[in-house]
C-alpha cells in the first residue's frame, strides 16, 4: 500500500519545461513513476520527449487532471511563481500536491496553506523538499530511487540529504515509503501526519523520524506518538551543536533564544518511549535492531 | 534577518506606525550635530546592537544638551553589550511616558499561520512577561486569508486587556503593523514598549523587526539593510560567492551536501572531538545537493582561509550528484586552489558514500593527493578528522 503515493499514482509535472523539471521528470520516469505529462500555458499543445516517451503539455493542472487523469503534481518552479502554481493546483483538486521548489517566501506559504486547508482537497508536502517515494512503486520529487529498495520501514524527515543518507544504510531492509516533508518555518505535511498515515498503513512495520533544530515540531510529533503510534519508532535530531540565532541552511532551522534546540526535541521523544539515535549510524542500527525482533 | 532598533523605526515610519523623530550618529560629533537637529530639550540616547538588555547595560542614556548628547554617545560607542560592539547610536526626543504596552504580529510555525500579540503590560522583556504573567500576555491566531483589519485588530487589543479609550488608537497601530508585517515580508513585528504618553499620544518608543530572506527577490532595497559591520568576515566572503556558511569557534572545518547532513556532521564531530582534547567543528558550510567542483573549490578556498581550522572533513553523500561527480570536484578543486596560489597544508578526510561510492573512492586513491585520506563511514571519518585536528594543535 504504501502511504501517500502508490503505483497507480499518476503525476503531472508543474515546470516539466524547465531544466530542472525536465532533468527529474526524466528521473522520476526512470524509477518507474507514471508520469502522465505536464503543464506550461505557453507551451500547451507540444510534447516533451524523454527517453523515448512522449509526454504532453497541458495549460494548466485543471486539464491535467481532467484530460490525463493527474493525481499527483509535483511543482518545479522559481520562488517568485510557486504561490500562483500551488494556487491554480489547489484549484484543480489535486489530491497531492509535492512543492520541491526551495526559497519560497513564507508568507506565500502561509497563504497557499492556508488556501488549501479551507479548501481541504488537496495535500501539501513541502515546500523545500525532496519529495516523497515508495520504492519501486512511485517517486514524487527529487529523491534518487537507486539507493534503496521496497521493504517495511517507513522514513519521514525534514532533511533530503539524511533521508537519502538513511534510506542507504537501511536499504537491505528497504522502505514502505520514505517522504521528505521539507526544512521551511510552514510545511504542508507534518511528522504528525506521517506518523499516523504510517500507523495505518498495513504494509509498514516500524517508522524512522528524522528532526532538526527549530520550532517544535518533533515536541508535538513525541507527544502525539506518545498518544497514538504503537508501532516502533526510532528517532534522529541533527543539530545540537547550532549556536543559537544561526540559521543553519534550511531556513526553518534556527535555535531562538532557548526554544528549537536538538537537546529539547531528543528528550521529549525519548520521554514519549522513542529511542534516538546519537548519529544517523547509530539510528539506523536502532532500526535494525527493531526489525531483527519484529 | 533581524534590523536594529533605527532600521524598524524606519519601516515603521513608512507604513504610518507612530514613532519619534530620530538620527543615528556613528560618532560623538555627530551626535552632537543630531541632538541639535532634534531641537530643544532631553533626548535619548540608544545603543544600536541586536540583543536585549541595553538599558541595564547602559546602552541607553539620556542628554540634556548637544554637547551633552555627544558626551553620552562617546561613552555608548565602542561599548560591549553581550558581545555586541556598539557602532552606531540612534537619537530621539525623550517622550514623557504614562503607559507601556506590547503589541507584536508574528509567524506561528507550529500553527502553521500567524499569531498577533497584545499586552497592557509592556517593557519588559516580552519572554519575561510570558513567564510572570501570562494571563496579561494575549495571543491572537490571525488568518492568513483575512489578515489584520480593523475589527481584527480591535478584537486584538480588547484580548490585550487594554483601557476602550485607547482601543482605537492602538487597534490603528496593529493594522499599520500588519501592514510592515505583509509589505516588507516579515517574519516578526514587534513594538515594545509601545507608550501612551503624557499627552495622549500612541507612540512605538522600540520595536524589532525581522525579515525573511526568502522574499529578497521582491525587496531588493532590503540588501542595503544587512549589517555587514557586525558579520564575521569568512561569513561574508561565503555570502559572497553564495555558500550557506556559518562560522562557528572549533577547529574542524566541515564541508558537507545538504543542510541536515551537514548539521549531523557537525554533531558528530563534536562527539569524536571528546575523546580527542575537545575539538569541535569550525563551521557549517552545506555545499547543495550538486557539489561542483567549482563550488567545492569555493567551499574549500573559505574553509582552508580560516586560521582556525586544523583539518577538514568533506562529507558527502552522492544522491543526485553521484559520488564520482563528487570525486573529480575534489581533484579538480584542489588544482584550482594550486593556480588561485592558495595554500594547501591542512589533511582532508573525506567519506563518500551513496551513488557510485566506489568509483569516487577509486578517483580519489588515484589522484595520490598527499592531504586527502579517505575513510568509509561518517563516523569514522568525523573520528579520522578531530584527531588529526587534535594532532595538529
Amino acid at each position: 500500500m504504501a502511504i501517500f503515493l502508490t503505483e497507480n499514482s499518476k503525476v503531472v509535472v508543474q515546470g516539466m519545461t524547465g531544466s530542472e523539471g525536465r532533468k527529474h521528470t526524466q528521473r522520476m520516469l526512470r524509477s518507474g513513476t507514471r508520469i502522465v505529462g505536464g503543464t506550461n500555458p505557453r507551451k500547451a499543445g507540444q510534447d516533451v520527449e524523454l527517453d523515448g516517451v512522449r509526454l504532453p503539455v497541458v495549460g494548466t493542472v485543471a486539464e491535467a487532471v481532467r484530460e490525463l487523469g493527474a493525481d499527483v503534481s509535483v511543482v518545479f518552479v522559481p520562488p517568485p511563481a510557486t504561490k500562483t502554481a500551488v494556487f491554480e493546483a489547489v484549484d484543480a483538486g489535486i489530491p497531492l500536491l509535492v512543492v520541491i521548489t526551495e526559497g519560497v517566501p513564507v508568507h506565500d506559504t502561509a497563504h497557499f496553506h492556508a488556501y488549501a486547508q479551507a479548501r481541504g482537497t488537496t495535500r501539501i508536502i513541502g515546500p523545500n523538499c525532496p519529495g516523497l517515494i515508495s520504492p519501486g512503486k512511485s517517486n514524487a520529487g527529487i529523491i534518487p530511487a537507486d539507493i534503496t529498495k521496497g521493504g517495511r520501514i517507513g522514513l519521514v524527515s525534514k532533511s533530503g540529504t539524511l533521508t537519502y543518507q538513511m534510506m542507504h544504510e537501511l536499504r537491505d531492509i528497504g522502505f514502505s515509503t520514505c517522504v521528505g516533508i521539507g526544512g521551511d518555518p510552514i510545511i504542508g505535511t507534518t511528522h504528525i501526519d506521517c506518523l499516523a498515515a504510517f500507523e495505518d498503513d498495513p504494509e509498514t512495520d516500524a517508522i524512522v523520524m528524522i528532526g532538526e533544530i527549530g520550532g517544535d515540531a518533533e515536541e508535538r510529533a513525541a507527544a502525539y506518538i506518545a498518544s497514538n503510534v504503537t508501532k516502533p519508532v526510532i528517532g534522529y535530531v541533527a543539530g545540537f551543536t547550532a549556536p543559537e540565532g544561526k540559521t543553519m541552511g534550511h531556513a526553518g532551522a534556527i535555535v531562538s533564544g532557548s526554544s528549537g534546540t536538538a537537546a529539547a526535541k531528543k528528550e521529549a521523544l525519548e520521554a514519549a518511549g522513542v529511542r534516538v539515535g546519537r548519529t544517523p549510524s547509530e539510528t539506523a542500527a536502532l532500526m535494525r535492531e527493531v526489525m531483527a525482533a519484529h | 534577518m533581524d534590523l536594529f532598533e533605527y532600521q524598524a523605526r524606519d519601516l515603521f515610519a513608512a507604513h504610518g506606525v507612530p514613532v519619534l523623530d530620530a538620527r543615528v550618529a556613528d560618532t560623538a560629533e555627530q551626535a552632537e550635530v543630531a541632538a541639535a537637529e532634534l531641537g530643544a530639550g532631553t533626548v535619548v540616547v540608544k545603543a544600536q546592537v541586536k540583543t536585549g538588555g541595553r538599558g541595564k547595560a547602559g546602552g541607553v542614556k539620556l542628554a540634556h544638551s548637544p554637547a551633552e548628547a555627544g558626551a553620552r554617545a562617546r561613552e555608548i560607542l565602542g561599548m560591549d553589550i553581550k558581545g555586541h560592539t556598539v557602532h552606531r547610536v540612534m537619537l530621539a526626543p525623550a517622550a514623557s511616558i504614562a503607559e507601556e504596552f506590547y503589541v507584536s504580529v508574528l509567524l506561528d510555525r507550529a500553527n502553521r499561520s500567524y499569531l498577533a500579540m497584545a499586552s497592557r503590560e509592556g517593557g519588559m522583556e516580552i519572554e519575561q512577561l510570558a513567564v510572570a504573567k501570562p494571563e496579561a500576555l494575549a495571543r491572537v491566531p490571525v488568518d492568513p486569508l483575512r489578515g489584520i483589519d480593523a475589527a481584527v485588530a480591535r478584537d486584538i487589543v480588547r484580548a490585550g486587556g487594554f483601557a476602550p479609550e485607547v482601543t482605537e488608537q492602538v487597534a490603528e497601530v496593529l493594522v499599520a503593523l500588519w501592514e510592515v508585517f505583509t509589505a516588507e515580508d516579515a517574519t516578526l513585528v514587534e513594538v515594545n514598549p509601545l507608550v501612551r504618553t503624557a499627552d495622549g499620544r500612541i507612540i512605538a518608543l522600540d520595536g524589532k523587526v525581522t525579515l525573511d530572506e526568502n522574499a529578497g527577490f521582491r525587496h531588493p532595497e532590503h540588501a542595503e539593510l544587512a549589517d555587514r559591520g557586525g558579520t564575521d568576515p569568512l561569513e561574508v566572503r561565503a555570502r559572497e560567492r553564495d555558500l550557506n556558511y556559518v562560522k562557528l569557534d572549533g577547529e574542524v572545518g566541515i564541508i558537507g551536501n545538504g543542510a541536515g547532513l551537514v548539521m549531523a556532521t557537525l554533531d558528530v564531530v563534536a562527539y569524536a572531538g571528546q575523546d580527542f582534547g575537545g575539538v569541535k567543528p569550525a563551521n557549517f558550510l552545506d555545499i547543495g545537493g550538486g557539489a561542483s567542483a567549482d563550488v567545492m573549490a569555493n567551499g574549500l578556498e573559505i574553509i582552508l582561509g580560516d586560521p582556525s581550522v586544523r583539518s577538514v572533513f568533506v562529507n558527502v553523500f552522492g544522491g543526485i550528484t553521484a559520488c564520482d561527480a563528487v570525486a573529480t570536484g575534489i581533484v579538480q578543486a584542489m588544482e584550482m586552489l594550486k593556480e588561485r596560489g592558495e595554500r594547501i597544508d591542512k589533511p582532508l578526510v573525506v567519506r563518500l558514500d551513496g551513488n557510485n561510492a566506489e568509483k569516487g573512492r577509486a578517483i580519489l586513491a588515484e589522484a595520490e593527493h598527499d592531504l586527502i585520506e579517505m575513510v568509509d563511514t561518517m563516523d569514522s571519518a568525523a573520528r579520522r578528522a578531530a584527531e588529526l585536528a587534535a594532532a595538529s594543535g
